[in-house]
């Protein structure tokens, strides 16, 4: 990919939480690019670091306690990390949107949503506040809202039409990067595959690029090409979704694969990953999975390992799997 | 059918509201039998956990009955008119376990204590030895280590407090759990972990589960049957073979159909619903799928249709359910 086609890319990157207990390691040298007009689907579990990588791409992970302690984050071209805050606001909202999770919390209760939707486009563009209010019904009519409930309060909405709402925000000012956070996660299944397919319609019509912060396999599946799955702090395997849907390398994917229950085939017991998530104060050495993997080995508890190309495009943190990969050894 | 362990007929729930009377279950009948799971699966506000609740007297319901059998002869009690002093006894073989494992636990007892409340409450031990026997089994039994026990709920993730959730209402010895979305607030890793104790437990010791989720791959790996809830009543019942082979129920064809697959290249029509669940306050008397249905005709929307058996085994609440068997 040469440098024309990233729009992101992040290097080295790492945040910690100053917390009574200790420093809080919530991202730990992480690596990822994003290709423009890619989507790309950021799996883990709570704690995995998901949220305050999306958070640091926007800069605004609460300081105190939060911090940015290195790395880069290079979008367009330009580092995030060197802008001044005033550059930084012309680019949230304009460059770089974001849906966040519950749309109960993140509307106004006390502004009607044709207002929340006209702010944002006052923000950044150049128009009057009748036709930023005009281009605010036209962006809710976009998510499939009726014009007519332009004047409503998110109370009067259900959290289907709440989430839609937020969507027409995040889109009002037509981003080039669009990062959501569990934007269904609090929605019922048949609500979730509705906001899914409006997010997958419109993402066409604005050819934004997106990141997907998600805990659940199968959106991912419905909606991204490239996959990062998040394992304490760090990308443990990136790859195409083809690829790793059918070539899952890392033992942590893989447990993770598995432990979701199918629902065509019975099994008696489902298989799990032993143990909990390391305390991110207190992460193990070496590879950070190693005291809940079947397969480590010394190598794994005393360095750190490295994304290794397993195939092409397709990276895993782990020299054991890689190399039985690549030789064609069956990963149990 | 003979025989079943717990007999619903006819249970309603309304709660009153300013805008009027608010059915929460409305009219519901079904049968459990004894040692099997059944799954109870609907949206938010479908009713399922306000179902749940009555089944066990959390809740008074408004009318209907929960028959459960005696275990010494073969009549049936009714829980729905149980005095506070039978409702007492009978707490001991109905339990239920909490969504929320950060909510429904007191966040000032140890481990230790929470445990031991149900056994003090209804006085079991004498002998406060036989008593710490009772909790060590019992902590063994769901997974919990020794060392944990004068730990507070705030130091465990949410997979351990939901075995001490579990502990609790193992701690009586019960024949009936209605296990209330008891792996919605865990991850996927921890989620399979409590579901395989789930499991076991039940194997082991014989329960009858009643399992309440809103996450239907989930169900369908826990339950014998299963039964789909929509406003407040039940619109499918069946083996969950069947349920997930042959959905009978437009509703359940669409609900089947919107559950994200963690798999490529499946093949399969996306049935997207429109618009929102109805208000469940007054609703129409009718069907109450058919303003969103892309089946409903004029007698969906005069009639109510009621749960009948269309296969062996399998019920459903549609007027066109016999002409969607081959579809």
């Amino acid at each position: 990919m040469n440098d024309t086609d990233t729009m992101l890319d992040i290097k080295n990157l790492t945040i910690h939480y100053e917390a009574e207990g200790g420093t809080v390691h919530a991202v730990e040298g992480l690596n990822l690019t994003l290709g423009r007009g890619e989507s790309l689907g950021f799996v883990g579990e709570t704690g995995a670091g998901k949220t305050t990588t999306a958070l640091g791409i926007m800069r605004l992970i609460p300081n105190p306690p939060g911090k940015i302690k290195s790395g880069e984050i290079i979008f367009n071209g330009e580092n995030l990390l060197s802008k001044s805050e005033s550059e930084m606001r012309k680019i949230r909202g304009a460059k770089i949107a974001m849906i966040f999770q519950d749309p109960m919390t993140s509307l106004n209760p006390v502004i009607t949503v044709d207002k929340q939707i006209a702010e944002m486009i006052s923000l950044h563009k150049n128009v009057s506040k009748s036709e930023a209010l005009k281009l605010a019904g036209d962006m809710l009519e976009l998510v499939g809202i009726r014009r007519e409930r332009m004047h409503d309060y998110p109370h009067q909405f259900s959290g289907g039409m709440k989430q839609r709402v937020v969507i027409a925000i995040a889109l009002a000012c037509d981003p080039e990067l669009l990062i959501a956070d569990e934007p269904t996660t609090a929605l019922d299944v048949t609500i979730q595959a509705q906001v899914l397919e409006l997010m997958k319609e419109l993402k066409q019509k604005f050819s934004a690029s997106m990141i997907l912060i998600t805990h659940d396999l199968g959106i991912v599946a419905d909606i991204c090409d490239k996959v990062a799955i998040m394992y304490a702090g760090r990308v443990v395997e990136y790859a195409d979704k083809r690829s790793l849907y059918t070539n899952p390398v890392h033992p942590y994917t893989r447990g993770l694969f598995r432990s979701v229950p199918d629902i065509e085939e019975d099994v008696d017991e489902l298989p799990v990953i032993p143990g909990l998530m390391p305390d991110p104060v207190n992460l193990p050495s070496g590879c950070a999975f190693h005291p809940r993997c079947s397969m480590a080995v010394d190598e794994c508890r005393n360095s750190r390992p490295k994304m290794i190309e397993a195939e092409e495009g397709h990276f895993a943190a782990c020299p054991v799997c890689v190399k039985k990969f690549m030789n064609g050894e069956a990963l149990s | 059918m003979s025989g079943a362990y717990i007999r619903v007929e006819n249970l309603k729930k309304y709660f009153a509201t300013k805008r009027g009377m608010l059915h929460a279950v409305d009219d519901v009948s079904f049968e459990i039998k004894k040692g099997e799971t059944l799954g109870l699966v609907g949206e938010s506000g479908c009713g399922k956990s306000t179902l749940g609740r009555c089944l066990i007297r959390l809740l008074d319901s408004t009318s209907g009955k929960v028959l459960l059998k005696n275990n010494d002869d073969d009549g049936y009690f009714d829980i729905t008119k149980a005095s506070a002093h039978e409702m007492k006894v009978l707490r001991k073989r109905v339990q239920i376990v909490f969504q929320d494992p950060y909510s429904c636990l007191n966040p000032r007892l140890s481990v230790w204590e929470l445990i031991a409340e149900p056994l003090i409450v209804n006085n079991i031990y004498g002998n406060k030895n036989e008593m710490r026997k009772h909790i060590r089994s019992l902590m063994d039994t769901v997974g919990l280590a020794e060392r944990l026990e004068n730990s507070y709920p705030h130091e465990l993730d949410g997979g351990r407090r939901q075995r001490i959730g579990i502990a609790r209402s193992l701690a009586l010895n019960p024949e009936f759990i209605v296990l209330d979305e008891p792996v919605s607030a865990l991850d996927v890793c921890i989620q399979a972990q409590i579901l395989n104790l789930l499991n076991s437990l039940q194997k082991e010791f014989k329960y009858t589960y009643v399992f309440i989720s809103h996450n239907l791959s989930v169900v369908r790996h826990v339950s014998d049957r299963i039964a789909v809830m929509y406003l407040g009543q039940i619109v499918e019942l069946a083996e969950y073979k069947d349920l997930f082979k042959t959905p009978l129920h437009p509703y359940t064809q669409a609900l089947l159909s919107a559950i994200p697959l963690a798999k490529l290249d499946v093949k399969r029509e996306r049935i997207i619903l429109e618009g929102d669940v109805p208000s469940p306050i007054e609703p129409p008397n009718a069907c109450r799928f058919a303003g969103r249905c892309r089946y409903a005709e004029d007698i969906c929307r005069n009639t109510p249709p009621a749960l009948r058996e269309i296969l062996p085994g399998h019920f459903a609440a549609c007027h066109h359910a016999k002409e969607n068997i081959n579809q």
